[in-house]
């Protein structure tokens, strides 16, 4: 007698939506099984990588691990928005760090023209990533959504304090929210809840659920995930049925371990590949709790998760 | 999971003689199946039914243990198919592998570097705690050999892996006392190196031929002959097969409580990948997805601290937050004139706080208080972060003596305790620091 595996019962599916314009526009979410359970049911797209660009020169806060495969490129986001696509990003994401207002507080329009440089010199969707200042982050997506209509590009974090604000720049311009939530299934839903009673569509709806780095909260957003996962795919919680990204490159480079070199602490082996494992692996965690799109730094980490990827799909 | 109570009533002799403590049959019963109360306590229970219940009763995925002393390994006996539905229980253990046609050198350097990757976190220690010896030449004497050497210089928990039974007896005999898993039972030799096991006491490993059905076979083979302490290696080294087999076997044995399949999980990473980094990579997918062991084909602090934290990650308890302890934490080597911080003792918190202090290169008094784990927004509202509790901690835990200058930077979030903290504190300045852990640098900067 063959042995007959007890069947999981699935009974919804995540949306399937488009970011990007053109041949080079890419297709996310859509899967109707847990995450790499492609024996059990559909999973149309594969999961995505994108590679994160800062708009302004990061040399001074990273790593040698991390700057040396973007040498020459890091003032210029435009050209390492390039190379990135080079390495092998699907996507690009913008984080618009010199907009803090508790670092540079560079002013919105300098901010938002730094933003349409990467738009125009990639073929590839970009997703704008915040400062999650409340007023400061209105400002610049409103002036990103004007400038980069028709792009269809990611604003993020829509937050509960901004939702309203960033929430219509989307709507207006046809862009996509990223509603960002604080590690809690509810208030994730909730978000959901109110972006959809603001009037933005669920097929222009991704879900942050924030994200803690390997050895830093990574079990947080891992079970959050999951269960996500579990109340859209099994429980019909159609608030839920979001593709979700997660910012893994942001949250394991700026970690202790991933700083230390190879000099100072000893103990913890090679430092470049210690860093580039810490990404990879928060993201394959995160991967197969169900992300859709994950974000990466190093080029390394873009080649492991890849491969990663095509051979679990 | 298990019996009812009302199938486990079945079993009882149905007097109510009381003598078990409650008045019925049917409330023992009851208790029996919430776990509240042992089997033991009924002195009229007849011999079939105790070993009915005892089967039903026993955990879906065997527990047991391989290695003795500090670095054995106790795997098995999960209950959930998702960490958040209750916890992980036994992390997997991780094995280095070394071989019998290995250079002398090689085996030393893992040895070497086994025992030098152990690192301390949150009160707990990180390492990896096992050696996989594998015969690549059918030869015992030299399988013994280098077994002896491993455990003499580690002490580690030891898989024994060869397909020559012979090997694996005369290393059995040897090594039994320190309970090695004995690799494996295959479709050809199961009866020879099931009854080994049994005789030697050691737990073994099936390896099946790459299908759930052949080692289904095989635990069913060992089960009858009265081996107990089973794992399953499928056979499989597809990484995607191997994860579609780990969550099927996973399900099988909590969902179906399939007994076939209700054991722990071995898996070959080594066999899996191209290099050490990808094998990272597939130990990192097994730790989330039910690996019980996870055997690497070698061991660098670069790939070893970061696989240790993820399990770490993974097999927290989602009930109960991972705390520091309370103390008094010099960062960057402070003195008398250092600013001293206070914050809560959950464990991220206190990780984020000292990581951002560090890297401020300030030398800096970092105080953290019991809070029970709660972080600081939470721990405020519950008021165990209150001027009172706060003004207690520093009064008592030591810092006065540290310090000549009279302030404490207290968390921005907990700002309004600073008035009362100011009366705990007399003579003391309590400023209110930033929100965000990320401002502290800026802040101790700024200073």
């Amino acid at each position: 007698m063959t042995f007959q595996p007890s069947k999981q019962v699935y009974s919804g599916k995540i949306r399937e939506l488009t970011l990007g314009t053109g041949d080079k526009a890419v297709k996310i979410g859509g899967k109707s099984v847990y995450s790499f359970h492609s024996f059990e049911g559909g999973t149309p797209n594969a999961p995505r990588i994108a590679m994160e660009v800062w708009d302004k020169d990061p040399s001074a806060d990273w790593p040698e691990a991390a700057r040396s495969p973007f040498a020459g490129v890091l003032g210029d986001p435009g050209a390492w928005a390039r190379k990135c696509v080079e390495y092998g990003a699907e996507m690009i994401v913008v984080q618009t760090k010199s907009a803090d207002p508790n670092s540079e507080n560079m002013p919105a329009a300098e901010v938002a023209a730094a933003v349409k440089k990467v738009v125009d010199a990639v073929d590839v969707p970009v997703i704008v990533w915040g400062v999650a200042n409340h007023e400061k982050d209105t400002e610049v997506m409103r002036l990103v959504a004007e400038q980069c209509t028709g792009k269809r590009v990611g604003l993020c974090p829509v937050e509960e304090g901004d939702y309203k604000q960033i929430g219509a720049a989307c709507l207006g311009y046809k862009h996509v929210a990223v509603a960002s939530s604080p590690i809690d299934v509810n208030l994730a839903k909730q978000l959901n809840i109110l972006l959809g009673n603001l009037g933005v569509s669920s097929d222009d709806l991704i879900i942050d659920p924030t994200t803690g780095g390997l050895g830093y909260g990574l079990e947080y957003t891992y079970s959050v995930i999951e269960r996500i996962m579990q109340a859209a795919l099994t429980q019909e919680d159609e608030k839920l049925q979001q593709p979700i990204i997660v910012n893994v490159a942001n949250e394991t480079w700026k970690s202790k371990e991933a700083n230390l070199t190879s000099e100072e602490a000893p103990e913890l082996g090679d430092a470049a590949k210690r860093a580039v494992l810490m990404e990879a692996i928060t993201a394959v965690d995160l991967l197969i709790a169900g992300a859709d799109v994950v974000v990466l730094r190093h080029p390394d980490t873009v080649k492991l998760v890849g491969n990663y990827i095509s051979k679990m799909m | 999971m298990g019996l009812t109570g009302i199938q486990i009533f079945k079993l009882l002799p149905k007097t109510n003689c009381g003598e078990c403590g409650v008045p019925t049959c049917l409330a023992f019963a009851m208790n029996l199946a919430s776990g509240k109360a042992e089997l033991e306590k009924c002195p009229y229970v007849s011999e079939e039914a105790k070993e009915k219940l005892a089967t039903e009763s026993a955990p879906p995925i065997r527990p047991l243990t391989i290695g003795t002393g500090e670095y054995a390994v106790k795997v098995g006996g999960e209950t959930v198919l998702f960490r958040h539905e209750k916890t992980f229980v036994n992390p997997p253990g991780f094995a280095v592998l070394v071989s019998t046609d290995e250079d002398n050198a090689s085996v030393a350097g893992k040895i070497k570097r086994f025992l030098a990757a152990q690192y301390d976190r949150v009160g707990l220690k990180l390492r990896a705690e096992m050696f996989a010896i594998k015969d690549n030449n059918g030869d015992a004497a030299k399988f013994c050999a280098l077994a002896k050497v491993v455990s003499d210089e580690t002490g580690a928990a030891m898989i024994f892996m060869s397909d020559s039974t012979d090997v694996l007896t005369a290393a059995a005999d040897t090594f039994k006392d320190k309970k090695p898993l004995l690799f494996g039972a295959t479709s050809e030799n199961a009866e020879a190196v099931g009854n080994l096991a049994k005789a030697a006491g050691c737990p073994v490993a099936v390896k099946g031929g790459g299908s759930l059905d052949s080692v289904i076979a095989l635990s069913e083979k060992l089960s009858a002959a009265g081996v107990k302490d089973i794992l399953i290696d499928t056979g499989t080294r597809d990484l995607k097969k191997a994860f579609e087999e780990q969550v099927l076997i996973r399900r099988a044995a909590l969902k179906d409580r399939f007994r076939p399949l209700g054991f722990p999980t071995i898996i070959m990473a080594n066999e899996m990948a191209g290099d050490l980094m990808e094998e990272a990579l597939v130990a990192a997918t097994f730790i989330a997805k039910y690996g019980a062991i996870i055997v690497m084909s070698d061991i660098q602090p670069h790939v070893v601290f970061p696989l240790l934290l993820d399990r770490l990650n993974i097999y927290t308890d989602p009930q109960r937050p991972m705390t520091a302890e309370q103390g008094i934490y010099p960062i960057n080597n402070p003195d008398a004139n250092s600013p001293v911080m206070v914050t809560c003792n959950f464990s991220l918190t206190y990780f984020i706080v000292s990581g951002e202090i560090e890297a401020s290169r300030v030398p800096t008094w970092l105080c953290v208080q019991d809070t029970e784990g709660l972080s600081v927004m939470t721990a405020w509202a519950a008021g165990k972060f209150s001027g009172e509790s706060v003004g207690t901690f520093i009064n008592k835990c030591g810092i006065k003596d540290k310090v000549s200058k009279k302030e404490v930077i207290i968390p921005g979030y907990a700002a309004g305790i600073s008035g009362e903290l100011e009366e705990e504190l007399s003579g003391w300045t309590v400023t209110v620091g930033p929100r965000e852990a990320s401002q502290i640098p800026k802040f101790l900067k700024s200073r």
